[in-house]
């Protein structure tokens, strides 16, 4: 008769250690930490909430428009200053990472204002883009077009704004007693968020503002 | 080392927590609160499992009346019982409460309560999110249903197609209702699926490789995922429909030059990974069910899983096959009717896994083994008239019709309410402390399969001979009085079955009262017959917007009592009422607040069984005397740290309501913006409270502050990040139109 049961607790012993510590790695997690994992998960979803504007926004430009669009009066200078203003923002995110995890919690605090500013810079910049189109009579309701382009940019700038609102809370959470490298993970995470939300906008800007629309009637 | 006594007593893990007062956070931590309000903040996933079954089951007797009702109206030829407007609505709101409000809480439900008790985990990833998703659903749910009560409820069907659904149709608020509801729901869901999938890819025992999963977390797995990327499509449909309706967005305004087309992809895109999200958690049930009372190990336990991802993975590419009428091509026709078939390959996979596992089994027929086994035969049915609509030419000539009704009854109820409610049968041991009477639970069985196939069998005949659904009513001398007479039969009988299954619970939970002795003090029936009497009041006064309203908080009054009546304080079953084979049967029945004592460790697919039996030379099994066993559940506790109850979830739940009462009314005045405002205000109040806030009481000896406060800071935000965006991605829309509102206004006269 076996003794299955026996057996096994020998073989598993060595495993029986810790459960849910993030950094051991074994057959039973995936090593990634519970909230990293949330995070990626989270952006994963979040890919297909812009895919689905991306396609509707692409469905929409194709087709023949009554009045201005967009298009026609699009700042692409401008637009791409601010753009560059928004990737740099990703580099001060990783500078502040990099700070928290030497333990230097008043550097990061440095480098997460700049981040924050940055993006406030890149906020500002597309309410006045959208104020100025406006002002040139292509709003929300003017046609499909301009509602899929004020949704669609308007999303992202959405994410921008809770993005600088998660940053700014990481900098009044750090100076909190006990902030220090072992609260790193939450930084990163914050600039897991962060780098998405660039990243979406290199492919929003080439899309959206830089690639030649289609004939009408495609 | 810190020792937490297992509190076995049902419903108690939360209360007996002494307060520090010295922890930070913006509200007090509730504390030694009485057992109703405990509901209200307990972070524990076996509560929040029951909270979700309750509510499910609840919404499932209101969906059911719904439906009723449209039977009583459909029973003869120009029935009287409604008019053309109140059927819309009660059809709309029969759907959308069956498929967001029944079956896939009912399934959150199983989910909740077992994923961490079936992979040995002690709670799942995030307790304090898994509370908000459900507060979030049942916030999401009492606004789209006060929509009966502040003007009527949406008419729009739960596809709520365009342009049907544009102002100049539906100018009523009920439509907004629905999309705010639905977006707090989704909410709900997002979060509900991160926190499982975590739970299951990060925190399952030493030793439970992916494979060694019980299939029903597999599907809890899958439809998990299915969900996380099915919600964010249902949500910009729902986004460029309130854009369209509330800021005067052209999307889907063919006026315009919109498609309405364009919603049916995005609807049906999320709609038909939706069909896989309800169905695949019942398989999960039944593939636990038919091993146990077949007492034979799962067949193909690799290719049932394997099939349902492939289901999972399938089931992103079948969706136009909802639109063949719709003029979408012959190519795109071919294509998917062509994807639509092949999909029905892993399903066979797995209805022939399943009848071989029962194949030479020593088969039990109580009652969840019935269920499980009228799943087997309902959902082929189902399951083959849904090939037929794979077949482009066929499907024409059935679209709208009542073949397509029976059709995807036979699936949802035939198939996923059978194994659900099967499921409510095995476990209810385990969940509540004693096991459904046996007598009572047959008898309701054959009721609800009699009533079930009485309704949907007909409307097949009546399809196929042309009875469009959706109509209201029907001129005599068609032809289908007979079978619609006996559809309305089958769904009264139907009707009785679900009100007997109440009465299966009051007598089962009676008599084991009675058998251990435990007296009840707390009147719950006199609370709940109370709870009813404003209605009545009102109804009889005929002010029937404020009846709906007291029902409405009657209902969520019953719901309390529920939550708290269902078990009782010290009644418990036997661990393994059933011969298991998961983890779950390894601990006491209902299951200490800590799950278990010691973390398991597993060594094989069904492990409990393996603990139990051996097999001898010959390969014959060999029930193992309980001294040979290893019993992995003596000695002291280590490294319990349970997180603790908090008011947070529930706050930043019910602020989501306010922001989508809010705008709800922006369409139509500005005072609408200033509630929204003030929600949006709220939720980040709540969120900020929640951040301050430990996860787990620094209390030494109940647990520590390691992983305490920011833990959840970031997640926390992206939980609400969705919502935030929402909102202020509607003020920023009320920007963009702000200044263009009067110009346009002379553009649509």
């Amino acid at each position: 008769m076996t003794q299955v049961a026996h057996d096994t607790q020998v073989t598993h012993d060595d495993h029986a250690v810790d459960d849910h510590g993030p950094h051991v790695v074994h057959e039973t997690t995936t090593g990634i930490s519970n909230v990293k994992l949330a995070m990626w998960g989270f952006l994963a979803s979040d890919c297909l909430l812009f895919g689905g504007l991306i396609t509707v926004y692409f469905l929409y430009r194709a087709k023949p428009q009554v009045g201005i669009v967009p298009k026609d009066i699009y700042d692409i200078p401008f637009t791409s200053i601010t753009s560059f203003i928004l990737l740099m923002s990703s580099l001060t995110m990783v500078l502040a990472l990099s700070a928290i995890n030497r333990g230097e919690v008043r550097n990061m605090r440095i480098w997460l204002i700049a981040t924050s500013l940055l993006g406030s810079v890149f906020v500002g910049a597309q309410i006045y883009e959208f104020t100025s189109f406006i002002r040139e009579g292509v709003t929300l309701k003017s046609n499909f077009a301009s509602s899929a382009f004020f949704v669609l940019t308007g999303f992202h700038g959405v994410h921008v704004f809770v993005g600088i609102v998660i940053l700014l809370s990481v900098v009044v959470m750090s100076k909190r007693p006990g902030f220090g490298v072992a609260k790193a993970e939450n930084v990163e995470v914050a600039g897991l968020y962060w780098h998405f939300v660039d990243v979406v906008w290199i492919l929003l800007f080439v899309l959206v503002y830089l690639l030649p629309a289609p004939s009408a009637g495609l | 080392m810190s020792i937490i006594t297992a509190n076995r007593s049902y419903g108690a893990a939360d209360e007996s927590r002494p307060l520090n007062p010295s922890i930070p956070g913006a509200i007090r931590r509730p504390w030694r609160i009485n057992s109703f309000l405990s509901w209200v903040t307990t972070v524990d996933h076996k509560k929040i499992g029951i909270m979700y079954g309750v509510t499910a089951f609840m919404w499932f007797l209101i969906g059911g009346a719904e439906a009723l009702l449209i039977r009583a109206q459909l029973a003869r030829p120009n029935g009287q019982v409604l008019n053309a407007n109140l059927y819309n609505q009660i059809f709309t709101m029969h759907g959308t409460t069956m498929v967001f409000m029944v079956v896939m809480p009912l399934s959150s439900a199983f989910f909740n309560y077992f994923t961490p008790l079936m992979v040995g985990a002690r709670d799942v990833a995030f307790p304090r999110l898994n509370a908000l998703s459900y507060w979030a659903f049942l916030a999401g749910g009492l606004l789209l249903y006060s929509s009966v009560f502040l003007g009527g409820a949406p008419s729009g069907g739960w596809f709520m197609y365009a342009p049907n659904s544009s102002v100049t149709y539906n100018p009523g608020n009920g439509i907004d209702f629905w999309i705010w509801g639905l977006l707090i729901m989704g909410v709900a869901s997002t979060i509900g699926s991160l926190n499982l999938i975590v739970t299951i890819l990060n925190m399952r025992a030493p030793g439970m490789t992916l494979f060694k999963m019980p299939v029903f977390i597999w599907m809890t797995l899958v439809t998990s995922l299915l969900t996380l990327f099915a919600v964010p499509v249902i949500t910009v449909a729902f986004v460029l429909l309130m854009f369209d309706r509330t800021f005067g967005s052209h999307f889907f305004d063919p006026a315009f030059g919109g498609d309405p087309v364009l919603w049916q992809h995005l609807f049906w895109l999320f709609g038909h990974p939706e069909v896989y999200i309800l169905v695949l958690p019942a398989m999960g049930i039944i593939s636990e069910i038919l091993p146990v009372f077949a007492r034979k190990p799962l067949f193909g336990y690799k290719f049932i899983v394997l099939s349902g991802a492939a289901i999972g993975f399938l089931g992103w590419g079948v969706w136009a096959h909802h639109m063949f009428a719709t003029g979408i091509g012959p190519l795109s026709v071919s294509a998917f009717s062509i994807t639509t078939m092949t999909i029905a390959v892993p399903t066979g996979v797995k209805i022939f896994n399943w009848l071989a596992t029962l194949w030479q089994g020593s088969i039990r027929l109580r009652v969840p083994m019935l269920y499980a086994i009228s799943f087997i035969a309902m959902f082929t049915i189902g399951g083959l008239s849904g090939v037929t609509h794979s077949v482009a030419a066929d499907d024409r000539q059935q679209t709208d019709t009542y073949y397509v009704v029976a059709h995807f009854h036979y699936v949802v109820f035939g198939g996923i309410m059978f194994g659900l409610v099967g499921g409510l049968y095995y476990w209810w041991p385990k969940i509540f402390g004693y096991v459904l009477n046996e007598k009572l639970g047959k008898i309701q069985f054959c009721l609800w399969f009699l009533g079930f196939n009485l309704t949907f069998a007909p409307m097949h005949l009546l399809g196929l001979q042309g009875m469009p659904r959706r109509y209201y009513t029907y001129p005599e001398g068609m032809g289908w009085e007979f079978w619609n007479s006996v559809a309305t039969t089958g769904a009264f009988t139907l009707g009785t079955a679900a009100l007997m299954f109440g009465y299966v619970v009051f007598r089962s939970r009676r008599q084991a009262l009675a058998k251990a002795n435990i007296v009840v003090n707390f009147p719950y029936f006199k609370v709940a017959l109370l709870a009813l009497l404003p209605t009545l009041v009102f109804a009889g006064l005929q002010l029937w917007h404020v009846a709906a309203f007291t029902f409405m908080v009657a209902g969520v009054i019953w719901l309390f009592l529920l939550f708290e009546g269902l078990g009782a304080p010290g009644l418990t079953a036997d661990d393994d009422p059933w011969d298991g084979r998961t983890l779950e049967w390894t601990i006491s029945s209902p299951p200490p607040a800590e799950n278990f004592t010691h973390t398991p460790t597993v060594s094989h697919l069904d492990e409990f069984w393996h603990r139990k039996y051996a097999e001898d030379e010959e390969g014959r099994l060999v029930l193992l005397p309980e001294s040979e066993r290893v019993d992995y559940n003596v000695g002291p506790a280590e490294h319990i740290h349970l997180p603790s109850p908090s008011l947070n979830p529930f706050l930043l739940a019910f602020s989501m309501p306010v922001l989508g009462l809010g705008m709800v009314y922006a369409r139509t005045t500005n005072v609408g913006f200033a509630v929204a405002g003030v929600g949006v205000l709220l939720i980040l109040a709540s969120i900020y409270s929640w951040i301050l806030e430990p996860a787990v009481d620094p209390t030494p000896g109940l647990g520590d502050t390691e992983g305490g406060m920011a833990e959840e800071l970031v997640l926390a935000h992206a939980a609400a990040a969705t919502q935030s965006a929402l909102s202020t991605g509607a003020s920023a829309g009320a920007l963009t139109t702000g200044s263009g509102d009067n110009d346009q206004s002379g553009d649509q006269q």
